[in-house]
């Protein structure tokens, strides 16, 4: 079930969940499903499609936040080779849950994003790669293929405008790295999941060598109420640059946890007090991770950064995939670096050095130094083996690894000294990581 | 050419370069592991990082890596500066945490390149407390041994083995930092350039298991600048020797040739140089016995054998160096100097080599470079494996020019894969069954041999209307159009055949193809390959044929046999026959063949690996041979021939091998040059010898003292400008004279990269081979008439084609215990319309001679063919192709 719904939320894309039966093709087109694609195929051109895309300043969702309209203005009209849309559901950033309530509660607004990318494109042919532990959507995915199929929204000559498209479900590896657009490509392709170089980038040589529009769930979730209502109306949910809204995902200890939605540049602390009804236990709050495990940590004294991408950057971090995970004071920051650690030394693909020996040190060193086996000279270690992931890695996995590690030492510094006694650790009692 | 910085030097630099090429090839030394100069960069190790700067004005600069960054105009980097040296020290210790340091017992401790990188970057220490990680090793077959521990997770292994020699049976498994590079399971490796990966691998996981039985450190070893004998590409290679025992071969690089990589039956070949059926000493036959004589003795039977010289002849061989071949012919007179090729081949021989006065024949080099190729009628892996390697890398050229026009640059290896995906350009190939390149080839076409002849004349009538016209079978007829279209709008067309399948009407059509594009103005080359080491240079001696010999029927008073066992030339009775007749069967020969079984003089004849000489190449490339073992009991053919000479007074001024060369240039004006192969044995750098020896050769003054507390000298070599010895200087050789390769801080094989003109190019000093056929008859050459008309097969009747074996075919590895372990078992192959069933034992006819063999049932073989393995040990020799019947028993 998606989580209780608040007041404050600003329902755009997860306006039908909770409806009755709000999967199915029947409940979609009650509920305004596929006027886009009508209004795109019959109204529209590729060209004023973007404009609108560009105008609404949507920004893709998956982490990275770059220009949706741009992105997809970089595929070649003219290619002798077919195009590909390749929707990235591999949603594994720990914090994060959102794409996977898209898919259960409203599958069919994705494979409508995902139809006006292939409009706008020139695309035919569309994959849609999905998270290995999410098999079960999987089930509900090929379900609404099959009513699109059978409404004539997919294969050939859709809505009798000439346009064809045909759109698949494809397994993830089991691997985070995966979800990185350029390993996702390799896997799907049947290949080992590592990542590929750039450039050149999928736009130009993608999947099977071919031009590829790849963006996440939520952002082709997000594309069809662009079009329906217009560029402008989306942008101005937002803040400048910062284009509507997005699903927030809450974890942590908060009293309500869940999945929001709201309009971007929604301040930190109406998220964590007014949404998320306050921290559990009235307590303090310690640290906020804003934007899923890879993005640095932010203090208490953050609570008022607004959550759009530019402002979160000012602050020192990132908003990455909308995962904000609330830490209270009881919280032992060397245990949540250690478990965010434990997450990348798994998921390392191995490809290169500083990340693949870098990530299994810093765990094992993490282990020792909670359990009350650390030097002081570890708390140096830890920072230099961080330093000597980020940026100079080959894929983005090692900057994920080393910027939240960075931040953890150097924010408190002093939470390592603590665990320097040769004790174990200090924080008697744990505070749970809620959902994370 | 673009200007360049590193660390504020300014240099001109390729643009289509990365800058770790650019500052290796400036002869900076920077660390790297995953780049390889074959393969290119793929950026997985960071172990290359240098500090970029923007312009001038920037000092902050930031990391990248040096084998990413293209050479571009004002490109400027650093290699000193010290936050790179201090990453790069780092990636090191990160390599250092689980690798095990048991350098010690490590088959690649002294030549390892990862022992030369962390001395290089200066990592002393590691901060690292916990526990080393480890893993499972594998059985991978009889040539590579595999200690997984010691992996550095590089890549390196499987980009050679799958992207590069196209094979799937090694790969990477697993995440993070347990990732594992190996089979799926224990088994024998397939592919037959696997013994490239000891070389490939920068450390010691995947090392020589040849070596590893009579291990001896690389610094211990006695090199010697050599050519593989195992097949008509001539590799370069160097052979290591201690206490007499050949140990391995490593590739010796020649740009032309062989670049960075040999072939499995090259490198594991050697071990038959340590065989205990090597024929050590001189053998007289007296009644049915076999004795041991004396070298002088030896010698003294052998002039009394050729009495006045009236009736003696002599059988040359194509194993055999010029200068052995030349000391025969001049001991028997040219007239009755026979050629030893087997029966039927020797015309086909000498039709190549008088097309190749026409044409332009390739270098491997030149081959990687084509982009457009169809081999008419060869299974090129299995006669001249390392071209087929080469052809792999042309299959690549077409899809290329994709990535270039996507301005991604060629070092570029993941980018270009990535634009290029799985695509491979226009190669074609006909033969009558699979081959191993078959996975390259845009399409291929089946048929009997003359049915692949009809196809290449239909070929070159497709390109150039005024070539003979075929009969080729409506089927084909598209893909003769597609074929033709493509050789004729390629940049670089190329055409590929060879003897294999003894079918004259083939050779003949692989000219009119070239000749046809000729015409088209397009300039083509046609690479014929050349089953054994000196076949064309045997050939180009234009000896009479040995079947004229063996079927003469004449009495022949003393027969002299270089080097050669009949019973692989020719079938048995037709052999057997022959020696009977003859009054005295004198055989020089390195292995007690069957012929030399039935000699009544034997004479030991050295090895590649104990001496020197001339091969000639397919490409007609003369390169020179050096022994690495001390002289002993056994000696070159020609110098056994020289001995007897003498004792007969004749042609007594040969003291040398540079005697002999000089002579077979002298008298055969087609060897014209071959003296400029190899500097001659006067040769010295600074008053010395060039050594064998590394300097750090161990033991010289303990290894004899059992013997003598006397060091002895080194023994004296006339033959070569090389000495036994650790005294002297290797880094200003010539090209053609450089025993192994070592450089200050390189002392793995990487140390190429300091003897390179620029990464790729040339060695420095000199050429490598004398190339004697130009092609320089081209101009517009006569077709060749069209192909005789198709024969239908008769009823029950197969026509067996001969198919050879990379492992199996070649004499010499039948005594390598390696190689042979891997030989197939003799087998006759058809398709199931045969009505055979696959193992099925049958007996089938030939030549009036009967064989037994099993049945393997291959699919793709067309209709009335039977494909038998040509050359196994231990199996008789069928004159092919003949019309066989099989039984089944
Ligand atoms: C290690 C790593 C993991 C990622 N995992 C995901 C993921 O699970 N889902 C996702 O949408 N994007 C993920 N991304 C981001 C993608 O690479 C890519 O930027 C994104 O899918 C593009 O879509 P967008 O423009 O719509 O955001 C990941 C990136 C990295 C570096
Ligand atoms: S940083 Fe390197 S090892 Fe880590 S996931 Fe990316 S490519 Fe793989
Ligand atoms: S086995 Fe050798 S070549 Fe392969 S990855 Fe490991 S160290 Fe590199
Ligand atoms: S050599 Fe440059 S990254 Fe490996």
């Amino acid at each position: 079930m998606p989580s209780q719904p608040s007041e404050h939320e600003v329902r755009v894309l997860s306006r039908r969940f909770g409806l009755p039966n709000s999967a199915s093709i029947d409940t979609y087109l009650a509920n305004d499903g596929y006027r886009a694609l009508e209004k795109a195929l019959k109204e529209m051109t590729p060209d004023s499609i973007l404009e609108e895309l560009k105008v609404s300043n949507l920004r893709g969702r998956g982490g990275a936040g770059f220009p949706t309209g741009m992105k997809w203005s970089f595929v070649p009209r003219q290619s002798p080779k077919p195009k590909y849309i390749v929707c990235n559901a591999d949603e594994s950033e720990p914090g994060t849950c959102k794409d996977r309530l898209l898919m259960e509660y409203d599958p069919h607004q994705l494979i409508e994003g995902i139809l006006i990318a292939g409009i706008v494109v020139g695309s035919h042919q569309g994959y849609i790669y999905v998270r290995g532990e999410y098999r079960y959507l999987i089930d509900i995915l090929d379900r609404a293929l099959e009513e699109a199929y059978a409404r004539g929204y997919l294969g050939k000559n859709i809505l009798g405008s000439g346009f064809d498209f045909d759109l698949y479900t494809h397994t993830g590896a089991g691997a985070y790295e995966c979800g990185e657009e350029s390993a996702l490509l390799e896997s799907l392709e049947g290949k080992r999941g590592i990542p590929r170089i750039r450039p050149p980038f999928p736009a130009v040589a993608g999947l099977y060598a071919s031009p590829t529009v790849l963006n996440n769930v939520e952002t082709f979730s997000s594309v069809p109420p662009i079009i329906v209502n217009g560029g402008k109306w989306y942008a101005e949910l937002g803040t400048p640059r910062n284009g509507g809204t997005r699903l927030f995902v809450l974890s942590g200890h908060v009293k309500r946890p869940g999945v929001y939605e709201l309009p971007m540049g929604t301040p930190l602390r109406k998220l964590i007090y007014d949404v998320g009804g306050g921290i559990i236990g009235d307590k303090k709050l310690k640290a906020v991770i804003p934007g899923g495990s890879s993005t640095p940590v932010l203090t208490a004294d953050a609570i008022d950064t607004p959550l759009d991408f530019d402002s979160v950057a000012k602050a020192g971090s990132m908003l990455g995939s909308g995962a904000v995970i609330v830490m209270h004071e009881d919280t032992c920051i060397v245990r949540a670096a250690l478990r965010i650690m434990q997450f990348y030394a798994h998921e390392s693909c191995g490809w290169c050095i500083p990340c693949r020996e870098g990530t299994n040190w810093l765990k094992k060193t993490l282990t020792r130094f909670h359990s009350g086996g650390g030097r002081e000279e570890d708390i140096g270690l830890i920072e230099d083996l961080a330093k000597n992931m980020l940026g100079r890695t080959f894929c983005p996995l090692g900057d994920a690894a080393a910027m939240p590690t960075i931040a953890f030492v150097q924010k408190f510094r002093n939470e390592f000294e603590m665990h320097l006694a040769g004790q174990p650790c200090p924080f008697e009692k744990h505070g749970q990581l809620v959902g994370a | 050419m673009a200007t360049v910085y590193i660390d504020g030097n300014r240099h001109d630099a390729d643009a289509k370069q990365n800058m770790l090429h650019v500052s290796l090839s400036l002869g900076y030394d920077l660390p790297f592991f995953c780049w390889h100069p074959a393969m290119g960069s793929i950026g997985a190790c960071r172990q290359c990082a240098v500090k970029q700067f923007k312009d001038e004005k920037d000092t902050k600069g930031r990391l990248v890596m040096a084998c990413l960054t293209p050479a571009l105009e004002d490109t400027r980097i650093s290699i000193a500066d010290q936050e790179a040296q201090e990453f790069r020290a780092a990636i090191i210790e990160g390599l250092m945490l689980h690798h095990p340091h048991d350098c010690p017992v490590c088959d690649e401790g002294g030549e390892c390149h990862l022992q030369d990188m962390t001395y290089l970057t200066g990592h002393a220490y590691r901060r690292y407390r916990f526990q080393k990680r480890t893993y499972r090793n594998q059985f991978l077959g009889p040539f590579v041994n595999h200690e997984m521990n010691r992996c550095i997770q590089c890549y390196r292994c499987v980009r050679f083995y799958r992207g590069y020699a196209g094979e799937h049976d090694l790969n990477s498994f697993s995440i993070h930092h347990t990732v594992y590079f190996g089979r799926h399971e224990d088994g024998i490796l397939e592919s037959e350039f696997s013994g490239n990966l000891a070389e490939v691998c920068p450390t010691g996981v995947f090392t020589d298991r040849t070596l590893g039985q009579h291990y001896t450190r690389k610094w211990d070893q006695t090199y010697a600048p050599s050519i593989c004998h195992s097949c008509g590409v001539g590799c370069n290679i160097s052979p290591g020797q201690r206490d007499g025992i050949v140990r391995r071969i490593l590739n010796r690089y020649n740009h032309e040739v062989n670049g960075y990589f040999i072939c499995d039956r090259g490198r594991f070949s050697y071990e038959y140089v340590n065989s205990p059926e090597r024929i050590r000493a001189p053998l007289v036959r007296r009644g049915d016995e076999r004795e041991v004589i004396e070298k002088d003795e030896a010698v003294k039977i052998f002039a009394e054998m050729l009495g006045s010289g009236e009736d003696v002849i002599g059988i040359g061989s194509p194993r055999a160096s010029l200068e052995a071949n030349f000391a025969l012919r001049a001991l028997v007179g040219a007239d009755r100097f026979f050629s030893g090729f087997s029966t039927g081949e020797q015309r086909l021989i000498e039709l190549m080599l008088s097309i190749m006065q026409t044409v332009h024949v390739p270098s491997l080099r030149e081959v990687e470079a084509c982009d457009a190729v169809l081999i008419l009628g060869e299974d090129v892996t299995n006669v001249a494996a390392r071209m087929a390697l080469a052809l792999r890398q042309s299959a690549r050229r077409e899809p290329q020019k994709k990535a270039l026009a996507a301005r991604v640059p060629l070092w570029d290896d993941l980018g270009v894969r990535q634009v290029t995906g799985d695509a491979i350009g226009p190669v074609f190939i006909a033969f009558p069954c699979a081959t191993r390149l078959d996975d390259v080839a845009e399409a291929t076409y089946r048929g009997r041999p003359d049915q692949i002849a009809q196809f290449g004349y239909a070929v070159a009538a497709a390109i150039h209307s005024g070539a003979p016209p075929a009969n080729t079978d409506a089927s084909a007829q598209a893909l003769v159009k597609r074929i033709a279209e493509a050789l004729r709008t390629a940049e670089r067309p190329l055409v590929v055949s060879g003897a294999t399948l003894r079918n004259e009407a083939i050779i003949g059509a692989a000219a009119n193809i070239v000749y046809a594009l000729e015409r088209e103005g397009r300039s083509a080359g046609l690479a014929f390959t050349m089953p054994e080491a000196n076949t064309c240079g045997l050939g180009l001696m234009r000896a009479r044929a040995l079947e004229e010999a063996l079927e003469s029927r004449v009495q022949y008073g003393t027969v002299v046999i270089l080097e050669n066992d009949l019973y692989r030339r020719a079938t048995a009775a037709i052999v057997d026959e022959f020696l009977a007749r003859a009054g005295n069967v004198v055989v020089l020969d390195q292995v007690n063949t069957r012929t030399a079984a039935r000699a009544n003089l034997v004479l030991p004849v050295a090895s590649f690996a104990e001496s020197a000489g001339t091969l000639v190449n397919f490409e007609s490339r003369a390169q020179r041979f050096f022994p690495v073992l001390p002289p002993s009991d056994v000696q070159e053919s020609w110098r056994w021939i020289t001995d007897v000479a003498t004792r007969r007074g004749e042609f007594g001024s040969w003291n040398s091998l540079d005697d002999v060369t000089a002579a077979v240039e002298q008298e055969m004006p087609i060897f014209r040059g071959i003296t400029a192969a190899a500097p001659p044995s006067s040769y010295r750098i600074a008053g010395e010898k060039i050594p064998r020896q590394p300097h750090r050769y161990s033991g010289r003054t303990a290894t004899l003292v059992n013997i003598s507390i006397h060091e002895p000298p080194p023994p004296d070599d006339p033959d070569s400008p090389l000495a036994y010895s650790m005294e002297g200087y290797t880094y200003k050789a010539p090209a053609s004279a450089l025993p192994f390769l070592w450089a200050p801080g390189w002392n793995s094989a990487r140390a190429l990269l300091k003897f390179q003109e620029e990464i790729n190019g040339p060695l420095r000093g000199g050429p490598v081979g004398i190339r004697l056929i130009r092609g320089d008859r081209r101009g517009a050459p006569e077709f060749f008439s069209g192909a005789p008309e198709p024969v239908n097969a008769p009823e029950r009747r197969w026509l067996a084609v001969p198919i050879y074996h990379l492992f199996g075919s070649d004499e010499l590895t039948h005594w390598a215990p390696a190689i042979s372990s891997l030989a197939p078992q003799p087998y006759v192959a058809v398709n199931e319309r045969a009505g055979f069933r696959d193992g099925a034992p049958v007996a089938f006819q030939s030549d009036g001679a009967t064989q037994t063999a099993v049945i393997k049932i291959r699919s793709e073989i067309p209709d009335g063919v039977a494909a038998v393995p040509a050359g196994l040990r231990e199996t008789e020799t069928l004159r092919l192709p003949a019309w066989i019947s099989i039984e089944a028993i």
